[in-house]
């Protein structure tokens, strides 16, 4: 499966779920696959989807929150699986898309296939890590699915539109909602 | 003496209910304070950028946060102050310690206290260094910065909120 046919296939049980995307090609694929007001896109601040979830995660604790992360971004930040497994949000569901490349700057490869990022998750004290996407979402966070998914990019796809500020203020105004 | 109480309380009554960040020896006062806060109030970080990407969550939830860290935790949070904070208007109050003051301190403080000012206007953060006597008029002035999306920084010496 490639990365943005698995985004493809998940994207249907985000319903009023906030989203937080990481920067990269990740971020793309998802607005490419369809924009909402729930969803936030990073486009720097590599390393922080994972954080910035876990603040909204407990700012709004009967929200369920979702971060689509890749294993460039999880790696970057792999302090921050212990601080959400520490902290234990019950509300925080986080997707690791791990194709092992670094997709954006060029298919340059990640340690991540030497690394079990979701053995790293489960050791860390995630309530629930696995593969299948309708358990996933049907369990009690801090849950991890991981899915391994082939490296390679599409064509064309379009950059995020919104302007960051923009997006602070529909998102924001979406998560207080 | 330390200001510590006065100066969380100060925060508090300005709204500020999202705490997070890295500990500084200068700042022990005030982290043990907010430490006692419930969990979803106080999140002990693994490193200062992901405090401020945890405070970034927190204010698009709703909240308003401010991060304790040592300077030397500055020079990791740059990018995150840069293309996050910065780039999508999402405000923070850094609460950060002066190590290094005076060049007056161990040796890996001495660069970072010389610089960190300097760093501090290179990213144009508005920031007031704190003065016991100033205090509620300083968290008044960053707090109308925060109020209008706006990072912002207080810079904490020695001795006064240890």
């Amino acid at each position: 499966m490639r990365r943005w046919e698995a985004i493809a296939a998940i994207a249907p049980h985000f319903g009023d779920a906030l989203v937080v995307a990481c920067n990269g090609m990740i971020g793309r694929d998802l607005w490419a696959t369809g924009d909402k007001p729930t969803q936030f896109y990073m486009i720097g601040s590599m390393g922080l989807a994972s954080s910035i979830g876990l603040g909204l995660a407990l700012a709004r604790p009967k929200r369920r929150v979702i971060v689509l992360d890749g294993d460039g971004n999880v790696l970057m930040n792999l302090g921050t699986l212990a601080n959400i497994a520490a902290a234990k949000p019950a509300n925080l569901y986080h997707v690791i898309l791990d194709n092992g490349t670094h997709a954006s700057t060029g298919d340059q490869r990640t340690i991540a296939p030497s690394v079990p990022l979701d053995e790293i998750a489960r050791a860390a004290g995630y309530r629930w890590v696995g593969r299948d996407v309708a358990e996933f979402f049907a369990s009690t966070g801090p849950s991890c699915l991981h899915l391994k998914v082939e490296p390679g990019n599409q064509k064309g796809v379009p950059r995020v539109e919104i302007e960051p500020p923009a997006m602070t203020e529909r998102f924001r105004a979406e998560a207080t909602k | 003496m330390t200001h510590a109480h006065e100066f969380v309380d100060l925060l508090k009554k300005r709204g500020f209910n999202f705490f997070t960040g890295v500990p500084c020896s200068l700042l022990k006062g005030a982290v043990s304070i907010l430490e006692k806060e419930p969990p979803d109030r106080y999140v002990s970080a693994i490193r200062e950028d992901a405090a401020l990407g945890f405070a970034a969550g927190a204010w698009l939830g709703g909240r308003k946060p401010a991060i304790f860290i040592q300077n030397s935790g500055l020079g990791v949070s740059v990018n995150a102050l840069a293309s996050l904070h910065l780039l999508y208007k999402i405000p923070c109050l850094i609460v950060v310690s002066w190590r290094g003051f005076e060049g007056k301190d161990a040796p890996e403080h001495l660069i970072t206290g010389a610089t960190m000012t300097k760093l501090l206007d290179l990213l144009k953060l508005p920031y007031e260094v704190l003065d016991p006597a100033t205090m509620a008029e300083q968290v008044a002035a960053v707090t109308a910065h925060i109020d209008h999306r706006s990072p912002a920084a207080i810079v904490v010496k020695p001795g006064i909120l240890e």
